[in-house]
């Protein structure tokens, strides 16, 4: 190693007469981080998300490689978060890849002391039967004075506040159409 | 802010760069407090008092903006001669009804309005939460009223505040809120100081101020001082709400709420709303001034989305399919209800009421007493797994064996997992793309309801039942796409935005709305959103490339206006208050209303337009009439109806509060909601005997770290990691008085539960002084549950459950428990220690705490 690569080699040198001043990026570099290449750099695509946690609305950029979510980042675009996240947006990532996640329909039957497997399609159909068969039971037509009420107080509805607004529309408009009334939502709490 | 809404809080950073003074108040000192200029301790559930010393504050020092004040809002009407105020009446507006415990709205008009209240009697409207249609408009008032510009009429409302809060005087702000006097003077000076024509203050609260049985009041009085001092249209100027969910701001302008219908329509009453044409004019109130004039379009464009070539004008667009209310259909009337059996299946998207919801017992034994229960979530829940390893399994109350509740698990998709908008905190759209398809068998709830309906809608196929009409002739084809069959969220949002029903053409405004059924639209605030076919929440201009108010980032409701009413940004006469403020101005030259953002008002009518008389709707709004949703179009500092519990703030004690309401015999808000149930009870307070049972208050919030139940952050695990256990913080006094340990195990007790919590000893607690003793109060998160990688008892099991009148929120802020040293007992024991603090208090469970408290010994000190 020459004496000039051993100079260059001191970080401080390079502070000094880089392009970094504070030597808080290039400077500061080691040839192991050097060699490094950001997962944002390598992905295949990148979706322009939002932040699912609170109201805020940060903007994310949520990176993909090889069909998987590989990296969640703030976007620097958005007018509101400046391309920040607070450490729950930060972990967005964990919370979409968590190991903890289920990923199949779970059923429990009356009385059961354990959860069974069962087929999604078989569970929307038997949803939609028990949705009919308690409609049925409770349904109202009119009230005590012959007033129309055209409704079941039989199941409600209680969503969160992650639901899109899309959602939200099609489920109030399903229920609605339905008789089905007791629909609600966290914003009521 | 720092704490829960964190990356929001650099705003209020920049400003503080910026020279801004920032004051925190909060019952424990927090992050925020940390970078705060002053911290101001309070008692929690006392801020109307505080609130009320700043108005106080305000008028007697004649700090109003008056020349706002008495153009822009109605301090100069003149209110009933048959109205009489809490300050007569021991806490006690006139109208009251005993029986119901609601009022009787007629004496609160305006003069010469006093048979216009339109609500009357309030009993139906707190029933049916109707305080929250009037989140994007006005009450009902006669556009008419006389006004008195000098402001010295008695009975003009600037007079009427002025002698409503002639009581909360620094001095009574210390005996009840416990903050010294020398901090509060601080704050209303530092407070009206930037306000007026060159400067502007915002207020921003959160579910601090809701959560409350008077919650919606707390609110009033900000709104009040934000008027007060010509704060309200004004950049840098408002009162926000920082909303604590990615979308529950969309949650309730496309409501999934019992009483409510996308874009703040009514849901029908049976009995007000019996035809189509009653159910319209209940929203635009024929005669009144304002843009509701309108409201048949949007309610006939409703329908004309729902129910497409079914709807007619000839068969009133089907309105006849719409269920009815009959009451109160509220979620903890629900859950009582599933107590009581009267409701077989449950479906729950997202949401963990097992924690997230007040008396989490209650929501416990609702769930284990249902037929089916359908639970959507990313995790397993412990709204799911109730009956497997909840609570009331330990205690015996729920015996897996004997419970009968069948539970369908369905896994959702993530928020990377699907397309479609989040509204945020400030009516911001934002549409977010899809990254990767779901893991296995996770949906959508795009997905699932869309498939759910379409598979009900084959069962019925062949029925010959009336009923099932409705479903049948829903417009229910949207396009599916991909591997999965998922419906397109896009169709969705057209829909939503609304279109011309001939050529199916995008509507860019609502004022495209039609009432003759040629147009549909699926939620008419939102109209805009998809103009010219281009989905406009999916814009994402850079915000290095546009200006300061970034309109091309997103889009927000109504007609992608970033600042409500913001034609009061510029005086009277169209002219910006100050250059530094410049924000919507009229252009005389142009003849329009010009600016940074959208104009609030109809582009060219000038400040100078004066109505002719008698007229109504949109016609009926002068040129200097900024608060065009409003009847009268001015901003309200006195609301003579649409708030079920009062014209004006009053400070009550919480429900459960130990100290006696320090400023009326009436202790506690007498409109409140209450639920006589077996399973709930108040605890005691101050004039009822055995307060001292429970002589401590205690308080809930966030953490940074966590989300709300947990679901999302118990389970991730660098956010587990970081808060790993439930705790109590309690202040250096309180763990002497009471033997704890720091990092000691501690429980509380209320009249309905018993949880546990690590003890943390604190100065970010600190006891209060509030009428001659000490408060002590002590905190707690309220995320944990029995589930996820890291687990605690909830804290929203202390909680019982009483609602603010106007929109049925609980009151989970506040309320009152014994602190005890050691960890809770277990089983069978655990209930015996709740019985007996409940035989030591007195709680007689399904019965209600008495609403109206006004006796002797309050006189005596309401009069003090
Ligand atoms: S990153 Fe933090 S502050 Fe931003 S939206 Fe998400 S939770 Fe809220």
């Amino acid at each position: 190693m020459g004496l000039r690569t051993f100079i260059e080699g001191w970080p401080v040198y390079r502070q000094l007469t880089g392009t970094d001043p504070l030597g808080r990026g290039a400077a500061a570099k080691s040839d192991g981080s050097r060699a490094l290449t950001a997962r944002t750099d390598t992905a295949d695509s990148m979706a322009r998300s939002v932040c699912p946690y609170c109201a805020v609305g940060c903007g994310q950029r949520v990176f993909v490689k090889d069909g998987q979510v590989s990296q969640i980042e703030g976007d620097p675009d958005s007018p509101i978060s400046r391309g920040r996240l607070c450490p729950k947006g930060a972990a967005s990532k964990s919370l979409v890849t968590s190991p903890l996640r289920q990923t199949t329909v779970r059923y429990r039957r009356p009385y059961s002391t354990q959860w069974e497997d069962l087929e999604l399609d078989t569970a929307l159909d038997m949803i939609a039967d028990r949705m009919l068969a308690a409609r049925e039971q409770t349904w109202e037509d009119v009230d005590t004075q012959g007033r129309p009420l055209n409704r079941t107080l039989g199941f409600s509805s209680l969503g969160g506040a992650t639901l899109d607004n899309e959602e939200n529309y099609l489920i109030k408009k399903l229920f609605t159409a339905m008789g089905a009334l007791q629909i609600e939502n966290q914003a009521r709490i | 802010m720092a704490e829960a809404h964190p990356v929001g809080f650099q705003w209020v950073m920049e400003a503080k760069r910026r020279g801004a003074k920032v004051f925190h108040v909060d019952p424990r000192f927090t992050r925020t407090s940390a970078v705060a200029d002053s911290y101001l301790p309070i008692r929690a559930g006392t801020d109307i008092a505080l609130l009320g010393g700043v108005v106080r504050y305000i008028l007697d020092n004649e700090l109003d903006f008056r020349e706002y004040v008495l153009s822009y809002t109605n301090a100069a009407t003149i209110v009933s001669e048959e109205f009489s105020d809490t300050e007569d009446g021991d806490g006690f507006f006139s109208g009251f009804d005993p029986e119901t415990g609601t009022y009787v709205q007629d004496s609160w008009q305006y003069e010469g309005n006093e048979g216009s209240s339109g609500s009357g009697h309030t009993a139906k409207e707190r029933d049916s939460a109707s305080g929250l249609e009037h989140e994007s408009h006005g009450a009902q008032v006669d556009g008419d009223t006389p006004r008195d510009e000098t402001l010295q009429h008695p009975r003009c409302v600037y007079q009427i505040l002025k002698r409503h809060f002639a009581r909360y005087t620094p001095e009574m702000v210390e005996r009840v809120c416990g903050i010294p006097q020398d901090k509060f003077l601080e704050l209303a000076e530092a407070w009206t100081r930037n306000s007026g024509r060159e400067r502007t203050g915002m207020l921003i609260y959160s579910v601090g101020w809701t959560q409350h049985s008077v919650g919606v009041q707390y609110i009033r009085t900000g709104a009040i001082i934000q008027l007060l001092l010509g704060n309200m249209g004004r950049p840098g100027g408002g009162v926000m709400a920082l909303r604590g969910h990615a979308s529950i701001q969309g949650s309730t302008d496309i409501p999934t709420l019992f009483n409510l219908l996308p874009g703040y329509l009514p849901m029908p009453h049976h009995a007000d709303h019996p035809t189509f044409d009653e159910w319209v004019d209940s929203i635009r109130h024929p005669g009144q001034k304002g843009f509701w004039g309108n409201a048949g379009s949007f309610a006939a464009s409703l329908l004309k989305a729902y129910w497409g070539d079914a709807a007619t004008p000839e068969n009133d667009y089907c309105y006849g399919y719409m269920p009815r209310m009959t009451g109160d259909h509220g979620t903890y009337q629900q859950v009582l209800n599933m107590i009581d059996g009267k409701i077989k299946g449950y479906f729950l998207l997202g949401q963990n009421p097992a924690v997230g919801s007040a008396h989490g017992r209650a929501q416990r034994l609702g769930m284990a007493n249902l037929d089916w229960l359908v639970v959507r979530d990313l995790f397993m829940i412990e709204s799911a797994t109730f009956w497997q390893n909840g609570p009331e399994v330990a205690t015996g109350e729920i015996v897996p064996e004997e419970c009968r509740t069948e539970v369908f698990f369905l896994p959702a998709a993530s928020h990377v997992e699907k397309e479609g908008t989040f509204t945020q905190t400030q009516r911001l759209l934002q549409w977010r793309e899809k990254a990767v398809e779901p893991p296995g068998d996770a949906r959508s709830e795009l997905w699932f309801f869309y498939h759910l309906g379409r598979k009900l809608r084959e069962k019925l196929a062949d029925s010959p039942l009336p009923r099932d009409r409705a479903l049948l002739d829903l417009t229910w084809d949207y396009p599916t796409h991909g591997p999965l069959a998922e419906p397109s969220a896009e169709s969705v949002l057209r829909e939503i935005n609304g279109y011309d029903v001939a050529t199916g053409r995008p509507l860019s405004s609502f004022a495209e709305a039609r009432a003759d059924g040629s147009t549909a639209i699926g939620c008419w605030i939102y109209t805009g959103v998809y103009a010219d076919g281009v989905n406009q929440a999916a814009r994402r201009k850079s915000r290095h490339e546009q200006d300061w108010v970034a309109a091309e980032w997103g889009w927000a409701w109504p007609a992608n206006r970033r600042i409500l009413y913001n034609r009061a940004s510029a005086d009277p006469d169209g002219n910006p208050w100050s250059e530094r403020k410049r924000y919507v101005w009229w252009d005389a030259e142009k003849g329009e209303w010009t600016g940074y953002d959208v104009p609030d008002f109809e582009k060219t009518k000038p400040p100078s337009y004066r109505p002719p008389p008698g007229a109504s709707g949109t016609e009926g709004i002068a040129g200097d009439d900024p608060f065009i949703m409003q009847g009268d179009g001015k901003g309200w500092l006195y609301a003579p109806s649409g708030v079920l519990d009062g014209p004006l703030p009053t400070h009550y004690e919480p429900v459960e509060s130990p100290v006696r309401n320090p400023l009326y015999g009436q202790q506690a808000n007498p409109t409140r909601k209450m639920y006589a149930h077996p399973v709930n009870s108040v605890n005691p307070s101050p004039p009822e005997q055995h307060s001292q049972v429970f002589p401590y208050v205690f308080t809930v919030s966030r953490l940074t770290e966590h989300h709300t139940a947990g679901a999302m952050s118990r389970t991730v695990s660098p956010l587990a990691e970081l808060q790993p256990e439930m705790f109590v913080e309690v202040s250096p006094e309180l763990a002497v008085e009471r033997g704890l340990a720091h990092l000691g195990w501690a429980h509380l007790v209320s009249g309905r539960a018993v949880i546990e919590a690590k003890v943390l000893v604190t100065d970010r607690l600190t006891p209060l002084r509030v009428e001659d003793r000490l408060i002590h109060q002590v905190w707690l998160p309220y995320h944990f549950g029995f589930e996820g990688l890291v687990t605690g008892d909830s804290a929203n099991d202390l909680f019982g459950i009483s609602l603010d009148p106007n929109v049925l929120i609980q009151e989970s802020k506040v309320g009152t428990c014994d602190v005890r040293p050691g960890r809770r007992p277990t089983g069978p024991a655990l209930l015996d220690l709740v019985a007996d603090y409940q035989r030591r208090a007195g709680i007689n469970p399904g019965h209600n705490a008495p609403a109206v408290t006004t006796d002797s010994e309050g006189k005596e000190q309401g009069a003090s």
